[in-house]
Parts: C-alpha cells; sequence; structure tokens
C-alpha cells in the first residue's frame, strides 16, 4: 500500500514535469522563426525520403530503372530536372537520394554523442591522469582534418551504411567530449553539487542527476550544428565512392556521376543534387541556430 | 632567453605528445580494424597462401603488433615513413613532391577567405541589424551548408564549359604542362623567378577557380566570427570614447576596434587550418589538382598502406607546425598574451 502511493506520487511527479517542459517548450518555440523554419525543412526532407523509398516512382518515373530514349536530357515539362546517361529521372532521383545521409548523419551524431558526452562526464568529473589522457588524446583527434579522418577510416571499413556511420561518428567525439568535459567542469563547482556531495549522495547520482542536465543544451545544439556537418561529410563520402553502391539514388554518388558529364554541359545532373544538400544541411543549421538563441539569450541580444 | 623563444620551445615540446598520440590512433585505425593489408593490396585476386605470406613476411606484418608498432615510431622518428606498395618510392620523397602544390592551393584558398570573410564579417557587423548585415549572415550560413566538391563542379560548369573563361582543371595547361620548369614546386614563385609571364598568367588563371572553391567554403566560419568579435569590441567603453571625441567612425572602426577584433579571428586560423586541410582534399579531386591531398585518396583507391599512413602522419606534423605558428601570431597581435 505505502510502496504503490509512492510510486504514484513518482508517476504524478513525472507528469507534472514533463507537462510543464512541454508547455514551456511550446512558449519558447513562439517566435522563434529560425528554429521553426529548420525544423520545417528537416520534417520535410526526412517524410519525402521515407515516401520516396517506399514509393519509388511517385512521380511517375522509376529512380533505379532505365529506359530507352534519349539520354542526358535537360529539364523538360516532364523530366523537370532533365535525366541521366541512362535516362532516368533526375527528379525522381533526388527524392529518394537522402536516405543514406538522413541515416549516417542521425546515427553518426547519436553514437558520438552517447561516447562523447559519457566520457567527457567521466573525464571531468573524475580529473587525475585519466583525464589528462583522454583530453590529449581528444585533442589529438580534434586538431586533424575531420574530412581527411573521415575518408580514411571509411576506406578502412569498407564502403557501405555501417563503416560510414562508424567513421563520421568516431570524428564528432572529440566535440561532445571538450563540450561535456568543459561543462562538467565548471558545474563541479557550483554550490548545490558540493552540499549533494556533502550529504553523502554518491558519486554516479551526482554525475546522472546534477551534471548530466546542465549539459544537455549544450549537447543539443552541438549536435544540430554537426548532423549539418554530417549531411556533408556524407555527401563528400559519397561523392568519393564509398557510400551506397550503384545504383541507389543517392545525392553524393550522383553528383560524383553528372562529372562525368560535365563537359557535354549536362549542368542539371550536378545542380539539383546539390541543392538538395545544401538545403538539407542549412535546415540542421537553422535548427542549431535557433537552440543556441534559446540557450543563450545573450547571443541575440540587439546593440543599442 | 626571450619570452617568445622559450614559449615557442615549450610549444614544440608539447607537441609531441601530440603527434605521438595521432600516429598511434593513425597505427591502431589501420592496423588493428578489419582488412588484411597484404591481401588488399594484392587485390582480390586469386593468389595461393605462399605467396601472401612472402609478402606478409617481406612488410614485416607477420611480427608481433607492438614490435611493428615500434619499428613504425622508429621509422617516423628518423624521417623515414615507409615505401609507396604502389610506385616503389620513399612516401616522404613523393609528399615532398606535391606538398607545394597543396600550399599554394592553400594560401589562395584562406586569402580568398580572409578577405571575404573578415570582409564581409565587420562590414556586418558596423551594419548590425540592417538589410545588409542579415543578407550577409545569410551568406556566411549558405556557405557552411554548401557541399564544397558541388561548388567546384559548379564553377567548373559555368566559368570553365560554359563561358570558357578560365580552365576546367589541373596546374598548367597545354604546352606549358610539358615545358614549364619548376624549381621550389610553387609554380606561382618558379615563374616570377624565371619571369616567365606567360606561364604565370597560366598559372594565375588555373588558381582562380579551385582557390575560390576552398576559400568561399570557409568564408562562413571567418565571417561568423568576425561579425561576433566585431560586435563584442564596438561595446567596449574605448570605442564609446572614441566616438565621444569625434573621431570618424572608420577611423574608429579601422584604427581602435579592428586589432582586438583580430584577436578571436586569430585563434580560428589553426582550427581553420584543419578546415582547409580537409576542404583541400575535395577540391584537389574536383580538379585534378597534384596535391598531397588528391595522392591520399589515390593511395586510398589502391589500399597503399605506407603512402595512407605517411600521408596522415605528415598533415598531422603540419598541422602542429601552424598550430605553434598561431599561437605566436597571437602574441604578436595581442600584447597582454605573455609568456
Amino acid at each position: 500500500m505505502g510502496q504503490h502511493s509512492v510510486r504514484g506520487a513518482m508517476i504524478t511527479r513525472a507528469l507534472h514535469w514533463a507537462t510543464r517542459k512541454i508547455t514551456r517548450g511550446r512558449r519558447e518555440l513562439r517566435g522563434q522563426t529560425i528554429l521553426k523554419i529548420g525544423l520545417a525543412i528537416v520534417i520535410a526532407f526526412v517524410l519525402m525520403t521515407v515516401i520516396a523509398t517506399r514509393f519509388p516512382a511517385l512521380n511517375g518515373y522509376h529512380p533505379t530503372l532505365y529506359r530507352e530514349g534519349t539520354r542526358l536530357e535537360g529539364p523538360t515539362a516532364t523530366h523537370w530536372m532533365g535525366t541521366d546517361q541512362l535516362q532516368r529521372d533526375v527528379f525522381s532521383r533526388i527524392l529518394g537520394g537522402g536516405k543514406a545521409s538522413l541515416i549516417v548523419a542521425f546515427s553518426a551524431v547519436a553514437l558520438s554523442m552517447v561516447i562523447g558526452s559519457v566520457l567527457g562526464w567521466i573525464s571531468g568529473f573524475t580529473g587525475g591522469l585519466l583525464d589528462r589522457v583522454l583530453s590529449l588524446t581528444m585533442d589529438a583527434i580534434y586538431s586533424f582534418p575531420s574530412m581527411i579522418l573521415a575518408i580514411v577510416l571509411v576506406a578502412m571499413f569498407g564502403a557501405g551504411l555501417a563503416p560510414m556511420i562508424w567513421a563520421v561518428g568516431f570524428v564528432y567525439i572529440p566535440t561532445y567530449f571538450r563540450v561535456t568535459r568543459a561543462e562538467v567542469l565548471q558545474v563541479r563547482e557550483t554550490m548545490y553539487v558540493e552540499a549533494a556531495r556533502a550529504i553523502g549522495v554518491s558519486n554516479t547520482r551526482i554525475v546522472l542527476r546534477h551534471i548530466a542536465p546542465n549539459t544537455i543544451n549544450a549537447i543539443m545544439a552541438v549536435s544540430s550544428f554537426n548532423l549539418a556537418d554530417a549531411i556533408l561529410t556524407v555527401a563528400a563520402l559519397s561523392f568519393l565512392g564509398f557510400g551506397l553502391p550503384p545504383p541507389a539514388p543517392d545525392w553524393g554518388f550522383d553528383i560524383q556521376n553528372g562529372q562525368k558529364y560535365l563537359q557535354s554541359g549536362a549542368w542539371w545532373l550536378i545542380t539539383f543534387p546539390g541543392l538538395m544538400i545544401i538545403t538539407l544541411s542549412l535546415g540542421f543549421g537553422l535548427i542549431g541556430e535557433g537552440i543556441s538563441d534559446l540557450v543563450n539569450p545573450k547571443r541575440k541580444r540587439k546593440r543599442v | 632567453m626571450g619570452g617568445v623563444g622559450r614559449y615557442i620551445i615549450q610549444r614544440l615540446l608539447l607537441t609531441i605528445p601530440m603527434v605521438f598520440l595521432l600516429l598511434t590512433v593513425v597505427f591502431l585505425v589501420l592496423r588493428v580494424l578489419p582488412g588484411d593489408p597484404v591481401s588488399a593490396m594484392l587485390g582480390g585476386r586469386n593468389i595461393s597462401v605462399e605467396v601472401i605470406e612472402s609478402y606478409r613476411v617481406r612488410m614485416g606484418f607477420d611480427r608481433p603488433l607492438l614490435v611493428q608498432y615500434g619499428s613504425y615510431l622508429g621509422g617516423v622518428a628518423r624521417g623515414d615513413f615507409g615505401t609507396s606498395f604502389r610506385t616503389g618510392k620513399p612516401v616522404l620523397q613523393e609528399l615532398f613532391l606535391r606538398f607545394p602544390a597543396t600550399i599554394e592551393l592553400a594560401i589562395w584558398g584562406l586569402f580568398v577567405s580572409i578577405v571575404l570573410g573578415i570582409v564581409t564579417g565587420i562590414h556586418a557587423a558596423t551594419h548590425a541589424d540592417h538589410l545588409v548585415d542579415h543578407s550577409i549572415r545569410v551568406f556566411h550560413i549558405a556557405s557552411f551548408a554548401m557541399p564544397l566538391f558541388w561548388l567546384g563542379l559548379m564553377f567548373q560548369v559555368f566559368f570553365a564549359v560554359k563561358l570558357g573563361w578560365l580552365p576546367v582543371a589541373g596546374r598548367l595547361g597545354g604546352r606549358l604542362a610539358f615545358t614549364f620548369h619548376s624549381i621550389t614546386g610553387f609554380y606561382v614563385i618558379d615563374a616570377i623567378i624565371q619571369g616567365d609571364w606567360t606561364a604565370l598568367a597560366d598559372i594565375a588563371k588555373h588558381l582562380v577557380l579551385p582557390g575560390c572553391t576552398l576559400g568561399i567554403a570557409l568564408t562562413g566560419l571567418q565571417g561568423r566570427i568576425s561579425r561576433a568579435s566585431m560586435l563584442e569590441v564596438l561595446d567596449a567603453d574605448y570605442i564609446t570614447t572614441a566616438r565621444a571625441k569625434g573621431l570618424k567612425e572608420r577611423v574608429v572602426v579601422l584604427g581602435h576596434a579592428l586589432r582586438n577584433a583580430l584577436i578571436p579571428i586569430v585563434t580560428v586560423f589553426g582550427l581553420q587550418f584543419a578546415v582547409l586541410m580537409g576542404g583541400a582534399v575535395l577540391t584537389e579531386t574536383v580538379f585534378s589538382w597534384p596535391g598531397i591531398a588528391s595522392y591520399l585518396v589515390r593511395a586510398i583507391e589502391a589500399r597503399d598502406y605506407p603512402s595512407i599512413k605517411g600521408t596522415v602522419v605528415f598533415i598531422a606534423l603540419f598541422i602542429s607546425v601552424i598550430n605553434l605558428i598561431v599561437d605566436v601570431l597571437y602574441s604578436i597581435i595581442d600584447p597582454r598574451v605573455r609568456y
């Protein structure tokens, strides 16, 4: 009976907390134009990709089946974005071409976020030799060009989705490590953490209950920017031929394909996939901007 | 010894663990992760186990991992980066041959990004919240979100193929590619030394598109930091004082604010060089630029492990040196920094 009421109280409290978070979130979302545009772009792209993957020939042209006819036709009323050398409709390839980018970007950022933040929490909280070694290692990885590291890693792992996730994920680990470690060092010195320690709260609990929540905001903003960057990295990897095997539609790979017909002036093969990459990356970037403004209102400060 | 001198030595000593760590990471990634280098090198062809084994012994892959690691570190310390599987030449020699091309491209890219980034950033800051400011910010964000290889290809389509103003790719065109004599490897310098003005014009033409591609891709970061930094400085009391004295706004911005605003901008330089090298891989690939980055891509395609490792180490060392230079520059711009 007593047990039951305690659990009831906990559930009530949790619900209360959740509604408070959501209503506050909605209030903060109002007026956040940048954030809203970014979210709209990303949601639209996710929906578009899911639908196009499920129903590939949505606009009447299949993205991977080639047909007889004139090759490399510029944009017309029937083929809005022209056709490629196999007479495939560029528009239908573009609709589903973001699949690899989205999957890899989300998974890689999630992977690096978990590994990086956990390492950062541990390193910042325990300090000492472990902290020094970890920090130095992370700095070493961080200072190295991330694009080159990703390319080398993917080359070692082999082409495909999973290798790309690991490679891109590995590259971002130091970012999360640094962000969380810096936050932890700051929070660790605050009164309430000291108070928690004074009343004998365990280290694990201090990290989870008092330190981790304080780092979430920073992590959220960083991860949006990382997603924007990851989209570009994945596109570059696909462009270099480390992505999905053909004939799967993919923006980066399609651009590489278009490069072969560049001399004949087939600009549409390159232009449209590129615009898709830009828009999606921009969407994530705008979300990051929006979150930074929310988290750190000082950034928005108008000059008097 | 002077303060700066001692600082440089301290910093040099600090780069040793840094480079050592990178070497270790590179070694582990290339050796421990799946994929046998020997069978990869020999390709998927039908080769007997004996042949593969003999290659393994010849290249030292049969020894314990720790011994391999030790000899690898020792080699690097002595400046021996191994021999390329593909060409049979020492990796370091090949890298030095291609390094000037990358540097030439990087300097031009950096120049474009500094001009575009700092100028637009400061302009945005001095016109904060006006239409100019907003347009510049959109341009900066767009430059962030743009795939560099795509920008390069678009440039090629329009300026090289459609308009025919500039060459599509390469460092030199036509007969010059065979007749031009290179001394330093930096073609611009070579052409000037030899007084070969037709070559210089051709070299400059070839530099425009890749340089702008690399530069514009970096402009976003540079511009955003310049803007933020300038805004911060313009809020300072001494700027108000300068304005109150009745100084012209131009003098206030360029004479009083710029120097302090430059401090964070220079700090990002080191970071930017990493981005610059990453961008160079794609730029060099798109423009068939014969630098170390395109060398790396070709080494990867051929599974040429010594070359891959060597290039990575080389880039790591280079980045460390750049970071050191940036730190010293920092002390020149900001005299408050004492070592």
